[in-house]
């Protein structure tokens, strides 16, 4: 498998005075509640561990004050942890003195704020050229860049406007075009398009995907809808009150829910949409190919489901990309997992 | 026990004879040691604001009043503001105080350009430490609050009369504006768009220049218009240390009850005040213009 990119370990964060004395409460196994009650100290997380692959999208979701937007700052460390290490190839963020760290931040992240978070008093090519000129980028250079992205999210013809003029969705084209103009290897998206409409939420989404295909980043995304989650993540993490509930693909996370909470988070999903072939399928044993039906192991239930239906096949036999046989997936089984 | 309760127990008139006596004569010794030495240190600020009163006085006036009408102009874009301008200056040089308004025009110019490039500074430290936030409010509710004309004492028992102890006077009155909304105008800044700066690896000098300091420009104005505003309050009260200018006329119609004569030159000193509260507004809107149009 791919390179870790990410690594998360052993995370705690504690609010108030005195985190380092919590700490050892949280440690000993005093509760959130308990811990704000008699301590007057808010855990935001607690033993937080996350393996965040190289050029994948790693979902974290959870409510608000579940700790998701607390974590994501831990990475850039704009928030500073109370234990824990957070380690980006190899070397430990939380080591790194100021210049080192404004250095990490320059070159290898780049993040887009829920609230876009542009300055209101530069234009679109301005704001995209920020990272650029932070960098003290050779201005022709940086203008070309910033140009070029803000081109590709679409926004060619607003360069000389304010961020005021433009919609919510523009926006945060201009927020994704400042990050994508650092270039960083780490994208790192705070609940970036929660504040859309859902229609440009999914234009969003998909220009974030469209784009990932070809740039393959590092995306760490944030977000509190699991439709959108499932729709991006190629890994999700669930989070509820400081802790890591579940980890894991998206079907897995559908298919074997770990805790209530998620239980209760995934109920209302159409899994169809979601779970693909190779997820469910049993592995091959001399099954009949008479009145069988092949299909790709990446295809969704959704993309083959009305296919079932009407030629009423005896299995299905799931393939891989190179077309060999890999498995196979019974009506029955397939019945089940869509009744849950 | 009557007595004590009826009458505030006071220290005795002796002791308290001592104590002023004292504080006055330690003051004496403090402005007779170093009274030259800190005169000298405000030499510069001295020649300039003579070579600046000099300018506007010994020009020819149309040609000042054309730089005049030309700043006023670039100040607010606004041929309203300009042309009720040119009126004023017209008035003002016809009822013959043009001389008398170059001076107040200069010593007020000087004050500003002072209370700017020591108030901007001061009041960035202050909205960077709390210490110097807390340690600067209470200096600057007393520069606001002491009557002027008990501080006007020391700074002519140090430097005598003239125009640098007027200069001083006018500052102090008319900087804690500028400092106030200069702190608050950076405090005010939106967290989000720091964080983003942080998120993209900008160092506190870039912070400042490139985000908070913009960000701030608007209150910052508000305050440089505070700062004119009161400096010209100023004016009359500076005239009795001996700066020149409209103020000193006022203060001959004080004391000689010259009803005509202070009713022109305070007119004067309105019309001023109108000029540049009108030019200062809107050059403060017209730098926000990203919040309402594109740039032209």
């Amino acid at each position: 498998m791919s390179e870790i990119k990410i690594q998360i370990k052993n995370l705690y964060k504690i609010f108030g005075k005195n985190p380092k004395s919590a700490l050892e409460q949280v440690k000993d196994g005093v509760n959130k509640d308990e811990l704000l009650e008699k301590h007057n100290h808010v855990l935001g997380l607690k033993n937080i561990n996350l393996d965040i692959k190289e050029k994948s999208i790693q979902v974290v979701m959870g409510l608000s004050g579940s700790g998701k937007s607390t974590l994501i700052r831990h990475i850039n460390r704009l928030i500073e942890p109370t234990d824990g290490s957070v380690v980006v190839d190899s070397e430990d963020v939380l080591k790194m003195n100021d210049e080192n760290l404004r250095n990490f931040r320059r070159t290898k992240t780049a993040m887009v704020f829920q609230r876009f978070a542009l300055l209101p008093h530069k234009t679109v090519l301005e704001n995209t050229m920020f990272g650029l000129h932070i960098q003290n980028t050779d201005e022709k250079e940086a203008n070309t860049r910033a140009r070029r992205w803000i081109d590709r999210v679409g926004l060619s013809g607003y360069e000389e406007k304010y961020p005021q003029h433009l919609s919510g969705g523009m926006q945060q084209r201009v927020g994704l075009a400042r990050a994508l103009t650092n270039d960083g290897e780490i994208l790192l998206m705070d609940e970036a398009f929660s504040a859309l409409d859902p229609l440009i939420r999914k234009d969003m989404q998909d220009i974030l995907l469209e784009l990932q295909d070809e740039l393959h980043k590092t995306v760490v995304f944030i977000t509190h809808d699991l439709d959108e989650a499932l729709k991006i993540g190629d890994r999700i993490a669930i989070l509820k009150d400081g802790i890591m509930d579940q980890e894991g693909i998206p079907a897995d996370i559908l298919l074997s829910p770990k805790t209530q909470y998620v239980k209760d988070f995934v109920e209302d999903v159409n899994r169809a949409r979601v779970i693909k072939a190779k997820h469910i399928m049993s592995e091959l044993n001399g099954q009949d190919r008479d009145n069988a039906m092949f299909v790709d192991q990446d295809d969704f239930i959704d993309r083959f489901i009305d296919k079932v239906i009407s030629d009423k096949p005896s299995c299905l036999i799931v393939k891989n990309k190179s077309n060999d046989e890999i498995g196979y997936l019974s009506t029955k089984r397939l019945s089940e997992i869509l009744k849950r | 026990m009557e007595d004590f309760l009826s009458e505030f127990p006071e220290l005795s008139r002796e002791t308290l004879r001592f104590i002023k006596k004292g504080f006055d004569a330690s003051y004496r010794a403090f402005s007779r040691e170093y009274g030259d030495a800190i005169e000298a240190v405000f030499d510069p600020v001295l020649y300039f604001l003579v070579w600046f009163e000099k300018l506007l006085q010994n020009s020819p006036w149309p040609i000042v009043l054309i730089c005049f009408l030309a700043v006023i102009y670039f100040g607010s874009r606004k041929i309203s503001v300009t042309i009720g301008s040119l009126f004023a200056f017209l008035l003002i040089g016809i009822f013959g105080m043009w001389e008398d308004t170059m001076s107040t025009v200069s010593i007020i110019g000087v004050c500003t350009m002072l209370s700017i490039g020591i108030g901007i500074p001061v009041g960035v430290l202050m909205a960077k430490s709390e210490r110097a936030q807390r340690i600067c409010t209470p200096i600057l509710d007393v520069m606001q609050t002491m009557p002027s004309f008990v501080y006007l004492i020391p700074v002519v028992m140090l430097l005598g009369i003239g125009k640098i102890p007027g200069l001083l006077a006018v500052v102090i009155y008319a900087i804690p504006p500028i400092i106030r909304l200069t702190n608050l105008g950076i405090r005010e800044v939106d967290k989000e768009v720091l964080e983003a700066a942080d998120a993209f690896g900008a160092n506190p000098r870039q912070k400042l220049f490139q985000v908070q300091l913009p960000l701030a420009l608007p209150t910052i104005f508000a305050g440089i218009n505070q700062t004119i505003m009161m400096a010209l309050a100023m004016v009359v009260i500076a005239s009795m240390i001996g700066v020149k200018g409209l103020g000193q006329p006022v203060l001959k119609a004080i004391t000689n009850q010259y009803f005509a004569m202070g009713l022109f030159n305070g007119l004067a000193i309105v019309a001023l005040a109108i000029i540049f509260d009108r030019v200062s507004q809107s050059f403060g809107h017209r730098i926000q213009q990203h919040r309402s149009g594109s740039r032209e």
